[in-house]
């Protein structure tokens, strides 16, 4: 059983949609004592790296999370902006993101001619070994819309890599700890390939 | 430097609970059931969906949001929505069932300050301006409403700059004259638009055949395009047949 987040940061009904899809059993996590007895975890996002993690805060979920990622190590998987709170903080916002990978978040460059947000279908490129990735050929297209993107401090944790206008790691991964830029819930059979990995961890 | 592949978006007209296909916004042609036909797409792996609720402005309907929450349960590729939404709370409705953009134009006509409410809450990314263009009689080229039946006064490319300037986040420009025609888009009117604006511009309207759709990008500098007979008929005048042009065959037309 997959639980997907909801802690009012985008809408969740695709990935459930999705989950469903691929016959892989899911659930809407709400509240403190289901996020507690989470054993997978979907971490989605979509808006302000610093409204999010207020969210976060505000909801009184943080210290749990924390508690999942690091001491439970279930695995957990940041999607989008979800995949940016992993890391140390954003350029795009003041607040500390949840760190629990080695990165940081920067804004796409701009004035070069390529329209921001990055939106639309791009290939993403395997690089470390993981299981997220496993049965992918080396491109992969994926469909993709965020204004900021990840680097890693270390290339190791780098599982994905994309490029537009400047090369950015669209997966990322430490341990049980997975995040990636893209929308798996929108880049089907793609998509679906990456979550049923992430549901047969 | 990358940039990415221009994309192909099929765009279904929805009437009632059915798709149907039209010439110059007239002659409704029965095309199939909606779900069944996004299943198809979603398995020929499109690179997005636009679904267009022809008549809901003209009959002033809201979005038919339960047919939309059945869509996006068999559609895994972004989707976006069009028809009958006039506000922000529509907006945010039609994305939080799933759907990754909306398509406003006859609300946006009559009242310019729906673009920049709708972009300050979801995002431009998230909103279309459709601009629905026809020649008239004496050459008069001006943006319609209501399913064509308005006009509203307004000429294209300074139409197409306001709603940049309001927040759109992209223009879905549909020529009336050569929708459901096959005879190509109107490049013109397409290059004119994408010369004025810096948002992408998605041509609509006349596809008949892969060269088409390499001019509209090649040629007339859209960022996209849309298709409507031509991926669900078999050829003008035949059939119906849910296609999508090959994968590489679009590749090579648009290298």
């Amino acid at each position: 059983m997959i639980s997907v987040l909801d802690y009012g940061m985008g809408n969740i009904g695709s990935i459930t949609n999705m989950f469903k899809w691929i016959g892989v059993d899911s659930k809407v996590c709400d509240n403190l004592s289901s996020l507690e007895s989470a054993q997978k975890l979907v971490l989605p996002g979509v808006g302000a790296f610093d409204h999010a993690m207020s969210r976060i805060i505000d909801l009184g979920i943080l210290e749990t999370l924390n508690h999942k990622a690091l001491v439970e190590e279930i695995p957990i998987l940041g999607i989008c902006l979800g995949m940016q709170l992993i890391t140390r903080g954003s350029e795009e916002g003041k607040m500390k993101g949840l760190g629990w990978i080695p990165a940081e978040v920067r804004s796409l460059p701009k004035s070069i001619g390529l329209k921001i947000p990055h939106m639309g279908w791009n290939v993403a490129s395997t690089c470390m070994k993981s299981d997220l990735s496993d049965g992918f050929s080396e491109k992969t297209r994926f469909y993709f819309v965020h204004s900021y993107a990840v680097f890693c401090d270390d290339p190791e944790t780098c599982i994905f890599k994309t490029s537009y206008g400047v090369d950015f790691d669209s997966g990322i991964q430490r341990g049980k700890i997975f995040g990636v830029q893209f929308h798996p819930e929108k880049s089907h059979r793609y998509g679906a390939k990456l979550l049923r990995n992430f549901a047969n961890l | 430097m990358n940039v990415l592949r221009p994309r192909v978006i099929p765009s279904l007209l929805l009437h009632g609970e059915s798709l149907v296909k039209t010439v110059r916004f007239g002659k409704f042609r029965y095309v199939g059931d909606p779900a069944n036909t996004c299943r198809i797409f979603n398995e020929l792996e499109v690179d997005e969906l636009m679904f267009l609720d022809i008549l809901a402005s003209k009959e002033k309907r809201v979005p038919n949001f339960s047919l939309l929450r059945e869509i996006s349960t068999e559609c895994f590729i972004p989707l976006s929505y069009g028809g009958g939404i006039t506000s922000v709370d529509m907006a945010e409705k039609v994305l939080k069932i799933g759907f990754e953009k909306v398509v406003v134009n006859s609300a946006a006509l009559r009242n310019i300050d729906i673009v920049s409410d709708i972009s300050d809450k979801i995002g431009s990314q998230s909103l279309i301006v459709a601009i629905d263009v026809q020649k008239g009689w004496l050459g008069k080229v001006r943006c319609r409403g209501l399913s064509g039946k308005w006009n509203s006064g307004m000429e294209p490319v300074e139409w197409a700059q306001l709603v940049q300037s309001k927040g759109a986040g992209e223009i879905l420009l549909t020529s009336i004259n050569r929708e459901g025609t096959w005879e190509g888009f109107d490049l013109e009117l397409v290059s004119k638009v994408v010369g004025a604006v810096s948002i992408p511009v998605i041509a609509h309207g006349g596809a008949g055949c892969i060269s088409d759709i390499s001019n509209a990008i090649k040629v007339a500098g859209a960022s996209a395009v849309a298709l409507g007979s031509m991926v669900v008929f078999q050829k003008k005048d035949m059939g119906v047949l849910v296609n999508f042009p090959e994968q590489q065959q679009l590749e090579k037309a648009l290298a």
